[in-house]
């Protein structure tokens, strides 16, 4: 069961938004604290670990870079949105970000109310309203990947790349 | 029922007789493309392994020439690396250098009927050559090289049939912006453009709508293969293919026809490219201080010539900064033995060499605290081109290269 604050976004939030193009080589360090610095300036020190995220339509829209990665290194413990762009959802499963379309969700809940999620049952609980959603289904293999850290340590443990840091 | 030609290609990739909308395909690539962005020291994982180095190709394009010591240090790195592993098709800076997606459009790497992966978001350009491509993030890259698969969540496809041919001074971006201005996102879609209004688009044309298949945020963006792409690609690349056609009845979640004669220069305004197209009138009069035509998007011969063709005997105002980047070193070549490139200089064009740079505020045409830029490339997010305060205008290379004449926002005369 994860349970978090609610931290409330629109519709097309994009990816440049959660990790700018002039931060894309810098440390990941330096690119956490500017997560949403264009659109909802200081966030990133307000957001804290366990924290969670609810989306509109097309959440993550644009390009390939990391930006999940940010979310997960601010703390973000889940993304919950009507629809989740295709790139960003890949790139939440390679970087162990659990992210789950539940259509409802936005409506459902306001900014700072408690958000929980069974993982068992993907059931998405308002836990100030009662109110209830089912999330749509994640083929287990992606699910997976997503709760187990992601692509890289998996690639790791095949014998395929080396450790992060390593020669 | 039918399928589409993802869907086909998937079937094919996959070893099943029949893929549908919903399923979770594991497939075998084709072609891996890996960039310069690959090697950087803040993102790249020592690699142990490459599944097929013949199936691997390394283009050189958002840091490039290297801007600074790390990307220097990431291209060495690179070079190492393809030398390490004998992959033989690496576009270094120099004569063989370009953007990826122009690149593998150029070499004609992306072939019909196969699977395609990249780790830049608009690796859907290919899709034009009937190729199952699509950007996948850099961990998916490295799985990639490394196994030869990766895996994809089937979505559902909506087919636009295309008629008509395009009016004069009306482009291809014109359209893309007709389709995002029209029906918005199509998150977790495949798009698949044919019809009979295929034949009058030239192939620069439709890589640049499939290209902005990412900004229609489509999974895939693929369209059919007629003579026309066919001869393109034999004259490029001696492989053999076999081109994918959907079945009559293929199940498709909606089609769309679209006039090709009905459309208009249109221009998308700042922040946004999802609902947000209105005609170049109701922007004119907006003044610019950048203007942008390059990338993946609109960086081709055809895109350059059409920019000449509007500046020839012209003159950039002042205080305007027009920047033109070529897709690739060999366009910039062959632009300037067209004369494009002395038309564009002479009209106070700054013609840089072939990088995706400016389009993703990385370098060669940052911009500064509200400054406004009108763009003919992929994105106009709030920030995309440098800072959060500047307002980034989109439209087709000919309004652009009107604006800069005008100093403000304004339409090409056909």
């Amino acid at each position: 069961m994860i349970a978090g604050k609610v931290w409330k976004f629109g519709d097309n939030i994009n990816t440049d938004l959660m990790l700018p193009g002039n931060l894309l080589l810098a440390p990941e360090a330096e690119q956490k604290k500017a997560v949403f610095s264009a659109n909802r300036p200081g966030w990133a020190e307000e957001v804290h670990p366990g924290d969670v995220i609810v989306g509109g339509f097309n959440y993550g829209m644009g390009s390939s870079r990391p930006a999940a990665r940010s979310l997960r290194n601010c703390g973000v413990a889940a993304l919950v949105a009507e629809t989740i762009n295709g790139l960003f959802f890949r790139n939440a499963v390679n970087f162990g970000l659990l992210a789950l379309e539940c259509p409802g969700v936005h409506a459902a809940f306001e900014e700072g109310q408690t958000l929980e999620i069974s993982i068992e049952e993907l059931v998405v609980g308002n836990r100030n309203s009662g109110a209830t959603l089912k999330a749509r289904p994640v083929p287990s293999m992606l699910l997976d990947l997503m709760l187990n850290g992601g692509l890289y340590p998996y690639l790791e443990k095949q014998g395929l790349i080396g450790r992060f840091g390593a020669a | 029922m039918g399928m589409t030609i993802v869907e086909k290609i998937f079937a094919r990739a996959s070893g099943q007789c029949r893929v549908i909308a919903g399923d979770l395909v594991v497939v075998d690539i084709d072609c891996a493309v890996m960039l310069d962005m690959s090697f950087h020291r803040t993102q790249r994982r020592t690699i142990l392994k490459v599944h097929d180095p013949e199936k691997v190709v390394i283009a050189y394009d958002h840091m490039v020439p290297a801007p600074d010591k790390d990307s220097a240090e990431a291209h060495a790195y690179g070079r190492e690396f393809a030398h390490h592993f004998g992959i033989k098709r690496l576009h270094d800076v120099g004569p063989d250098q370009g953007i990826s997606h122009a690149i593998v459009a150029d070499r004609a790497y992306a072939l019909p009927g196969t699977v395609l992966v990249c780790s830049d978001s608009h690796t859907c350009a290919s899709g034009a050559f009937n190729c199952a491509a699509r950007g996948i993030g850099a961990p998916d890259l490295l799985a990639a090289v490394t196994t030869g698969k990766t895996w994809y969540r089937v979505g559902e496809t909506v087919r636009y049939e295309l008629t008509g041919s395009l009016p004069p001074g009306v482009s291809a971006k014109d359209l893309f912006l007709h389709l995002a201005g029209t029906w918005g996102h199509h998150t977790n879609q495949n798009v698949e453009f044919g019809g009979p209004g295929l034949a009058g688009l030239s192939i620069d044309a439709r890589r640049t709508v499939a290209a902005m298949g990412a900004e229609l945020s489509a999974e895939f963006a693929t369209f059919e293969a007629d003579e026309r792409l066919l001869d393109y690609i034999r004259t490029r690349n001696p492989a053999s293919f076999t081109p994918v056609s959907p079945d009559e009845d293929a199940d498709y979640a909606d089609r769309r026809v679209v006039n090709l004669s009905t459309l208009r220069p249109l221009v998308a305004l700042p922040d946004a490219v999802i609902s947000n197209s209105v005609p170049v009138d109701e922007a004119a009069g907006q003044k610019i201080q950048q203007a942008f035509i390059g990338s993946c998007a609109n960086g081709s011969l055809e895109d350059l010539a059409e920019a000449a063709r509007v500046l020839k005997g012209r003159r950039v105002a002042p205080g305007v900064r027009l920047l033109v980047t070529p897709n690739t070193q060999a366009v910039y070549a062959a632009a300037l033995k067209a004369g494009h490139i002395a038309t564009l200089v002479e009209a106070g064009a700054v013609v840089t060499s072939a990088t995706c740079g400016a389009c993703f505020g990385g370098h060669m045409g940052v911009l500064g605290p509200d400054e406004v830029c009108i763009t003919a490339s992929t994105r106009n997010f709030k920030g995309r081109m440098g800072d959060p305060r500047a307002r980034i205008y989109m439209a087709s290379p000919a309004t652009v290269a009107a604006s800069a004449i005008a100093g403000h926002i304004s339409g090409a005369d056909a």
